[in-house]
């Protein structure tokens, strides 16, 4: 079943590619090194919803990073549309895993800040952010402050101030796994169904594999760390539109699960003897 | 912290009562010693002659009030006291923020920072009188060494500790060099500033106060430095009684705008009324 890691993506173009990434970071000590990615080569095409899943620690976030443009790869390089990245992804929007909204704005300024480094103009951007913010479910909260929002209501925040940009690949580190167990199945399905309205290409980072399995159309699986690289990709052939409470309970979820278990079963306990030391 | 067994903290009227009755312990305390009969005559002189009457103290500030002769000397203490504070911050946050953001200046700039910071600056006073005169600038100027270090301890940190998430965030979402500096630093490092608000505000008053102490021509330091010339002692006294309800309002209103400027600020155990 898993087919050979970073070959094959179904038809369609190609929107984010990387070839051959390879990530080092400098040690504790000078001369050391820890190598988080290696040799990894993966493609994403367009619309397509493709989850990383790997044990905790393995560098997930560094193969992101490298995508946003925040982070030079070592070697190889990351392809936007055909193009080799340099600087800033600016077709990406790039929705983080701890809080990244700015405290001292309030809801509406906070989604309308990338329009507003855009130049466009304030009444333009606020009548845009209303509608954002009332697509996501938060109609009547522009004028609160971060602080002042529960985490799910934080997470709804975000994801109104990155599609607002109308980004072309969306990258996701984990989004919701601050939330509590409902709030994140409700964001799920609601992320499920922005995206289906308005097919963007999705990288989405999770260790939660149900998570993973109910979003995607694809799932990668990542070695345990240190020198993480794709081991195995899972085509997931369930129909749309999902719900991801229900679609845990069909019969091919489980057998899905089963089989990408069996590969990811064995690098989570990698991982976990590594942590453990 | 509350305790299990009833909370033992007195309410806000009996705090407020025991607050009267401490003052009026202290002011009875001190009537007492210094009123010829209730002790001795030529002790109760003799503690007048440090300590004043309360009375005359009194008689003092009212008279003061109700002349108006106060007036200019508090309105000159608070115009120094105001634009000490508005040039130290803004020095301070500008030095601050070009200092946190450029590694090379910061480290050539570190050690001279150091010994300024270090240096006893009350010090400067004579300079400043020499180079500004012993008008209002020699006080401004004091006030500002004091207030600009800790503005712009304040800002240096406040840019250093700007999270990575929010910025690597707002540098997704297209902000340039400049927008960052707009949309980030600089309210991240403002916020730090108001947070020092009460320190710098107090440091600017005190570089007034000093600096007319050491020689000028008005203000309230000038006031209390001619009493202590001809040891009337009740006028230096009220002198002091003024500053300090002076420098209590100040704390007041900075609180005030405090709250205004801050609200995106979480406060703990924050709820709202229905």
């Amino acid at each position: 079943m898993p087919t050979a890691a970073g070959g094959v993506t179904r038809a369609g173009t190609i929107v984010l590619a990387f070839e051959r990434v390879t990530c080092a970071f400098a040690g504790k000590t000078p001369g050391e090194r820890y190598t988080a990615v290696a040799d990894t080569s993966l493609a994403i095409g367009e619309g397509e919803f493709v989850s990383v899943v790997g044990p905790t620690g393995c560098g997930k976030s560094t193969l992101l990073n490298v995508a946003a443009g925040l982070l030079a790869p070592s070697s190889g390089r990351a392809l936007v549309e055909g193009d080799t990245l340099a600087g800033i992804n600016a077709r990406a929007g790039y929705m983080f895993q701890a809080d990244a909204l700015m405290p001292w704005r309030n809801a509406l300024d906070n989604v309308t800040a990338g329009l507003e480094f855009r130049g466009v103009s304030r009444e333009a951007a606020a009548a845009r952010g209303r509608e954002w913010l009332a697509r996501v479910g938060l109609a009547g909260f522009e004028h609160r402050y971060p602080h002042q929002l529960s985490g799910g209501m934080r997470k709804r925040v975000a994801l109104a101030q990155m599609l607002i940009l109308d980004p072309q690949i969306l990258l996701m580190d984990e989004p919701f796994s601050a939330l509590d167990v409902q709030t994140r199945q409700l964001m799920e399905n609601e992320l499920l169904e922005l995206w289906s309205s308005n097919r963007k290409s999705v990288l989405f980072i999770t260790h939660d594999l149900e998570e993973a399995i109910a979003l995607s159309d694809r799932v990668v699986v990542l070695s345990a760390g240190p020198a993480t690289h794709p081991i195995g990709e899972f085509p997931i052939d369930l129909p749309r539109p999902r719900d991801v409470a229900e679609i845990r309970l069909s019969p091919r979820f489980v057998e899905l699960h089963e089989a990408i278990w069996h590969v990811l079963k064995s690098e989570v306990l990698k991982g976990y003897a590594q942590g453990k030391r | 912290m509350r305790k299990a067994s009833g909370d033992s903290r007195p309410g806000r009227a009996s705090l407020a009562l025991w607050h009267v009755a401490i003052l009026a312990i202290l002011f009875g305390v001190w009537y007492a010693l210094t009123t010829p009969g209730l002790v001795d005559e030529a002790y109760a002189n003799k503690i007048a002659f440090f300590f004043g009457r309360p009375l005359q103290v009194v008689k003092v500030v009212i008279a003061w009030f109700t002349s108006g002769k106060i007036y200019p000397h508090l309105a000159i203490t608070l115009w120094e006291t105001l634009l000490a504070f508005a040039i130290g911050s803004i020095f301070g946050l500008a030095v601050g923020l070009w200092l946190a953001l450029s590694p090379t200046a910061s480290a050539i700039a570190e050690p001279y920072i150091t010994a300024l910071n270090a240096m006893p600056r009350v010090i400067l006073a004579p300079i400043f009188a020499v180079w500004f005169g012993l008008g209002v600038l020699s006080k401004v100027a004091l006030g500002v060494t004091l207030v600009f270090f800790i503005v712009f301890f304040n800002v240096y940190q406040g840019v250093k500790e700007v999270s990575p998430v929010v910025l690597a965030n707002a540098r997704m979402l297209g902000a340039s060099r400049k927008q960052l500096l707009r949309a980030i630093y600089l309210p991240s490092a403002t916020s730090w500033v108001f947070s020092s608000l009460h320190t710098s505000v107090g440091m600017a008053f005190v570089g007034a106060v000093v600096g007319e102490y050491l020689g000028s021509a008005k203000g309230v330091g000038y006031l209390i430095l001619q009493a202590e010339g001809v040891f009337d002692i009740n006028t230096v006294i009220a002198g002091i009684v003024v500053l300090t309800v002076f420098a209590l309002l100040l704390d007041f209103i900075v609180t005030k705008i405090e709250a205004r400027l801050l609200v995106w600020r979480p406060r703990t155990a924050e709820t709202e009324a229905l």
